[in-house]
């Protein structure tokens, strides 16, 4: 235990409903040591830097599957990074986000065994599903990478969805939970990608903001999550059925959305956003 | 049973036959290399598998299971042997098994065929092609005597096969693949890279090569024991010094500065997991491994 470690951080980890082995390992490799080291920054960005307030954690199940869809934006994945910290953060019932990571993320070195030690394996069905049939909580951004390069000028416009995490929703009987993330538009506005160097790194984009590094601006961040929705069927319904339960779920989104982005007062907002439930409580 | 085992000189196999001879069958051993202090109720034949005398062995004793282990798996030996002993082999013992009356084959194989890629998923079922071959020329000939193997289900479908694709294991005996790579003092990792390594102890999967034929499995299973856990982990376990080497330098530094050798292509089983679902082995078997990642690897501790 270092002192870097954030007690918060701490407790919440030892409480996940995740087996560790021997060596703080869980089935697929996850670390409880690289959880409690990146974890504990990112908590103090989460708390002072982007004021992450978050909203509706009582809609995130407190143990077994579920499937958590977010937008995408931001291009830097700070809203990924503090999505899950909200998910880590709740005292109530603290659950670890497993993200289904790009692919030219989990082949490169470093990089690779690091997402995976963090639980974010590569973004295959297969990985899906054997983490929701082992009762994990994952995080889809079905957006992809498309969603996280929006340009400033298209923002919180959700971009075409994926199918592939309806259908593993009902294939695994697995709630969805809506969620939108406000305030990454802002804390790192894209101005225009550079396509050469994204070709020649291998990578989906290469964004730039005013900022000019790739550290997202102190903007007040909120997260909404939305109440679970279940849907009829098993994975092997045509085409039609499950494009109306994605759409479905894109109006669930689109409400969080917009209801996130009327509560604030202004949208560079460099305060930290009111909980009103927060503020009732003593 | 009268139970026949091929490569019955060999550390895991030696450790089969034990086993089988202490439950009350009766076993018959027949490998190239000798095996001195051979157990009483053990029958050892010392001759090859592809020549005349093997099969008198089975035209005599008339076996009522075989378990093959004769395959090699070492990579160090001539291409064109292991062909003609993993192929040509294993393609003899079913036909003399089909000709001879045998009841019951269990080829035990390995779950490295399944291949080491970055794109694919942990926990391979055995539904999954094997695709080792591509990447990796010296386990094409396993990857061919696994599916040839597997082939026996529908060529001769009175015959009750089992192919079990083993994960490594570690053990006493200090033989098997995994033992191999940690032979040194200092283990050569790829500098970015820490897979998943699935392994076991060495005595439980002599157990689960056992319970396979008693339980006269049919079908092709992964057979692994407890989560896998990283290989930096594996080397700080067992005692041995993890020395992370950049991936473009890696293949110079193999079989010097007291490291193992290894094929060229074999760089990609130390950058990329292979993890395997043992739970059609379990279900069918009841297989229940009695040692943890943590005493399977501390056991092995250099000293």
């Amino acid at each position: 235990m270092s002192f870097l470690d954030d007690p918060q951080v701490r407790r919440n980890v030892d409480r996940l409903p995740i087996e560790f082995d021997d060596y703080g390992f869980d089935r697929f490799g996850l670390s409880k040591k690289s959880l409690l080291r990146t974890y504990s920054p990112m908590a103090s960005m989460y708390r002072h830097y982007l004021k992450v307030t978050a909203f509706g954690l009582e809609n995130v199940p407190a143990t077994g599957r579920g499937l958590v869809i977010a937008n995408h934006s931001g291009g830097i994945g700070a809203d990924a990074a503090m999505i899950f910290t909200s998910l880590l953060l709740n005292d109530e019932a603290p659950r670890l986000g497993q993200g289904m990571a790009e692919f030219f993320l989990t082949r490169s070195p470093f990089a690779g065994s690091a997402l995976r030690k963090l639980g974010h394996l590569t973004g295959l069905p297969e990985h899906g599903e054997q983490l929701l049939n082992d009762e994990r909580l994952v995080v889809v951004f079905p957006e992809g990478a498309r969603g996280a390069g929006k340009l400033y000028k298209d923002r919180y416009k959700l971009v075409h969805f994926g199918t592939g995490f309806v259908r593993l929703a009902l294939k695994t009987g697995t709630p969805i939970i809506p969620c939108a993330f406000i305030g990454g538009e802002e804390a790192f506005p894209q101005l225009f990608h550079i396509k050469w160097l994204a070709k020649l790194l291998n990578g989906p984009f290469v964004p730039i903001a005013p900022q000019l590094i790739f550290f997202p601006l102190p903007v007040a961040c909120q997260v909404y999550y939305g109440p679970p929705m279940r849907f009829d069927g098993d994975g092997s319904e045509p085409d039609h059925v499950i494009q109306q339960y994605i759409e479905e779920i894109r109006h669930a989104m689109e409400r969080l959305i917009s209801t996130g982005l009327d509560a604030r007062p202004r949208s560079f907002m460099l305060e930290r956003m009111p909980d009103p439930e927060k503020e009732r409580r003593p | 049973m009268k139970i026949l085992i091929t490569g019955i000189s060999g550390t895991l196999a030696r450790g089969v036959a034990y086993r089988l001879v202490r439950r009350g069958h009766e076993v018959i051993g027949i490998d190239r290399r000798p095996w001195p202090d051979v157990p009483e109720g053990v029958e050892m034949h010392q001759v090859d598998i592809r020549k005349r005398p093997a099969e008198d062995v089975f035209r005599i004793s008339r076996p009522d299971a075989l378990i093959h282990m004769a395959t090699v798996t070492h990579l160090t030996a001539d291409t064109e042997e292991r062909y003609r002993i993993n192929l040509g082999g294993t393609r003899k013992l079913f036909e003399y098994c089909h000709e001879y009356g045998v009841k019951q084959a269990v080829f035990v194989g390995r779950h490295t065929v399944y291949g080491a890629t970055p794109d694919s998923p942990l926990y391979h079922t055995e539904d999954e092609p094997p695709l080792a071959g591509a990447a990796f020329k010296e386990l094409a000939d396993l990857v061919a005597a696994d599916l040839y193997a597997g082939s026996a289900l529908w060529r001769w479908p009175k015959l009750n096969t089992a192919v079990l694709r083993l994960c490594y294991f570690l053990g006493p005996s200090r033989g098997g693949t995994l033992a191999g790579f940690l032979s040194k003092r200092r283990v050569p990792l790829v500098m970015g890279f820490d897979p998943l390594y699935h392994l076991m102890h060495e005595w439980d999967a002599e157990e689960a090569i056992t319970l396979a034929v008693e339980n006269q499995l049919r079908g092709v299973f992964n057979v692994a024991g407890p989560s896998p856990v990283p290989l930096t982990t594996v080397c700080e376990a067992t005692g041995r010094r993890a020395v992370a080497i950049p991936g473009p330098l890696y293949s110079a530094a193999l079989g010097r500065f007291g490291f193992p050798s290894l094929p060229d292509d074999a760089i990609a089983h130390v950058k990329y997991p292979i993890v395997i679902d043992n739970t059609a082995f379990v279900e069918a078997t009841g297989f229940e491994p009695r040692y943890s990642a943590k005493q399977t690897m501390e056991g092995f501790r250099w000293n």
